[in-house]
Formats: C-alpha cells, sequence, structure tokens
C-alpha cells in the first residue's frame, strides 16, 4: 500500500535516494520533449509549437487518472498524499506574476535546470534571476505576508468546491484537454514557425 | 539532384534533433507524478529547490540576519528534524532536483543535444535574451513564492491530485502568459 514512505515501507533515506531517481526519469522526459528550449516552450503563446501544452495535459490526465486507479485498486491511500493547499489571492496573484516570468524568460523552473544542463546559458542567467526573485521574496516576506496568508480555504479538492465526483471531473478534464490538443493541432497548422 | 540531395541533408539533419512525441512525453511524464506520489506521497517540484538554497546560503552567510528575520524564523519553526532546525540541503525536492540535472544531462547527451550555447531568435541579441531571461527568472522566482509552487509543483502536481489551489494557479500562469504575449511577441517572432 502506498505512499511506501508514510507506511513506512521505505526509510527516509531511501525516499530521499528515490527522489533523485524520480528526478532523473522527470529531468529525462523534460529534455527528450524539448522542453530544454526556450523557443519550443514560448511557442505554445504564439501557436507555432504547442509541445508545452501537449505534454502538459497529457501528463496532468495520466498522473490523475493513475492516482485514481491505484485508490480504486487499494494501492494508494489518497488520505495520506499530499494536496496543495488553496490560499485563493496569492494562488492568483502568484501565477499571474509566475505567467509574466514564463513569457519574458522562456523557462518555469523546472525547464530552466533541465536546459542548463545540456548547456543553455540563457537557463542559468535565468536560474539566477530566480534565486533573486526568492531572496526577494524572503527578504520583503512582512510586505507581502498578508497577501499571502489570504483566504485560506484548507485543502480543497476542486471536485469537491464544485460538488462533483472525481472521477467525474477527472473525465472533464480529459474532454477538455482533447479539445485542447485539437486546437493545439490546427494552430501548429496555421501558424508555421521557420526552423529553430 | 542537387536539390534532392539537399532535403536529405535537411532531414538527416532533424532526425538527429528529434525529440519525443509529445503525447508519449506526457505519458510518462504523467507516470514520473504517479511514481512520486506513490513512493512519497507527493508530487514533483523545482522552486522548492531553489527556496531551500536561498535560506542555506543565507544561514551560511549571514547567521544573525536569518535567526532575526521572520521569513526564516517561520521556515524553521515549520521544518523541523525532531528538536532541531531541519538542514534545508537534506529535502526531497533538493535530491529531486539534483536527479534533474542528471536525468535532462543523459538525454541531452544521448540525442547529441549538449552545446553551451545562448538560444535566441535571429531577430534579436543575445544580449536583450539575456536581460530578458534575468527578468523572466526574478519574476518566476518570487511569483513561485508567493504560489507556493511553480509549473510543477503547484500547477502539475496540484492538479494531479486535483487541488483547487494547483487548478488556480495553472490558469493564472497559462492566461497571464497567453494575455502578455502579444507585448513580447519580438523576442521570438517577428
Amino acid at each position: 500500500m502506498g505512499p511506501l514512505i508514510v507506511y513506512e515501507i521505505i526509510s527516509q533515506n531511501t525516499n530521499l535516494l528515490l527522489a533523485f531517481f524520480i528526478g532523473i526519469g522527470f529531468g529525462w522526459v523534460l529534455e527528450s520533449s524539448g522542453f530544454s528550449s526556450s523557443r519550443k516552450l514560448a511557442g505554445v503563446f504564439y501557436g507555432y509549437d504547442a509541445v508545452v501544452l501537449k505534454v502538459f495535459f497529457t501528463a496532468a490526465v495520466t498522473a490523475m487518472l493513475g492516482l485514481l486507479f491505484f485508490s480504486l485498486f487499494g494501492w494508494i491511500n489518497l488520505d495520506y498524499v499530499y494536496i496543495n493547499p488553496t490560499y485563493i489571492n496569492s494562488a492568483v496573484w502568484g501565477g499571474v506574476i509566475m505567467g509574466a516570468g514564463f513569457i519574458m524568460g522562456g523557462f518555469c523552473p523546472g525547464t530552466s535546470f533541465c536546459a542548463a544542463s545540456i548547456g543553455k546559458i540563457d537557463a542559468f542567467v535565468f536560474i539566477g534571476g530566480l534565486f533573486i526573485g526568492v531572496l526577494i521574496f524572503a527578504e520583503g516576506y512582512p510586505l507581502w505576508e498578508t497577501l499571502y496568508k489570504k483566504n485560506f480555504l484548507g485543502f480543497p479538492k476542486i471536485s469537491e468546491a464544485l460538488g462533483i465526483a472525481d472521477g467525474l471531473l477527472t473525465l472533464l478534464v480529459i474532454l477538455a484537454a482533447v479539445g485542447m490538443f485539437w486546437v493545439a493541432e490546427w494552430a501548429e497548422k496555421k501558424f508555421p514557425q521557420p526552423e529553430y | 539532384m542537387a536539390v534532392l540531395i539537399k532535403i536529405n541533408y535537411k532531414n538527416m539533419d532533424r532526425k538527429k534533433t528529434k525529440y519525443l512525441n509529445p503525447y508519449i512525453g506526457g505519458i510518462l511524464l504523467g507516470v514520473v507524478v504517479l511514481v512520486a506520489n506513490y513512493v512519497s506521497g507527493r508530487g514533483l517540484g523545482a522552486s522548492g529547490a531553489v527556496k531551500n538554497t536561498v535560506i542555506t546560503t543565507a544561514k551560511a552567510v549571514a547567521p544573525k540576519h536569518v535567526e532575526n528575520t521572520g521569513y526564516y524564523q517561520e521556515y524553521f519553526k515549520s521544518h523541523r528534524n525532531g528538536d532541531e532546525p531541519a538542514n534545508p540541503m537534506k529535502s526531497w525536492l533538493v535530491f529531486e532536483m539534483l536527479g534533474v540535472l542528471v536525468g535532462g544531462f543523459l538525454s541531452g547527451a544521448i540525442a547529441g543535444r549538449l552545446k553551451l550555447k545562448v538560444e535566441h531568435s535571429p531577430r534579436i541579441t543575445s544580449k536583450r535574451r539575456m536581460i530578458f531571461a534575468l527578468m523572466g527568472g526574478i519574476l518566476f522566482g518570487f511569483g513561485s513564492q508567493l504560489g507556493r509552487g511553480c509549473t510543477s509543483g503547484s500547477a502539475l502536481s496540484g492538479m494531479a491530485v486535483l487541488s483547487l489551489g494547483g487548478f488556480i494557479t495553472m490558469a493564472a500562469i497559462f492566461g497571464t502568459a497567453f494575455a502578455l504575449a502579444y507585448f513580447f511577441r519580438k523576442n521570438w517572432i517577428q
């Protein structure tokens, strides 16, 4: 029964070792999908390359379905899986600021490390920026502490918030994803980009 | 004939830098998220490792300052190893991100993509690319702290466990980037 660490099937140190291997898988998939290229990543916002959208939503749907089935088969106890807390204001404003960073920098944190690992100098610069941004947040914390902690709703699932079953919500996300994939395939044909 | 050779050469060149089919890549990434939840009861992350490194560096450089500053105090209050404050570098996310560097490097090495370079649109200079990369990094670093996680930790892993906050952050990140794309188009397309 999982999570393995919660049921003490593996030790704390084994957990860290497995984190390293999980990271290898993460970095490998990102790089081989083309996430080490900022021009490929930014493509989704101009329609010429929608790889971000396709990989991201396929991954989200796969993980959602996987967790639902694992739970159904009794392989994982979802009560012990970490669910991100919901603070409405900071979720929105944090996301808005990250979105601006995404379109300007062409990376997100995970993809920048992946790009740096194959030698992209702009990715090293982006990572330098990440450190500065985190330091600014830490040092100026009293200035945004109120916003950071405003409207805490606990750890709700979106399915609970909408009052529908987890399975139905997952089905809706799958349908939305398929719709977006269809638009993405159309956009890539409509806005072709020369070699890059 | 010459044209034919040229085309063939172009095709070969393309094959060398061929990426994984995005839907296959997505399934594999989803499996990685699933494994992380099954093994460790948590999703992936990236910005958290940066945070832990910043905290560790600040503690080493200015220990007095860290002791007296609210943000670090809160961190060490909620991250304990028994009675002691936890070592931020001995964390799941730090080990995972070290793995990301190894995994990315191995994939790039096998595909022949290892190269030191500044990647940018031919219509802008490397200097402009670097300035925007720095500004983007600063904003993303700040936003990831405010939003309690970035695209990996909050958006992708949050969505996988159906977290309401994860869905909101995901929509805010992609929505804002789409909304601002027009203003930064020179950097990427024209």
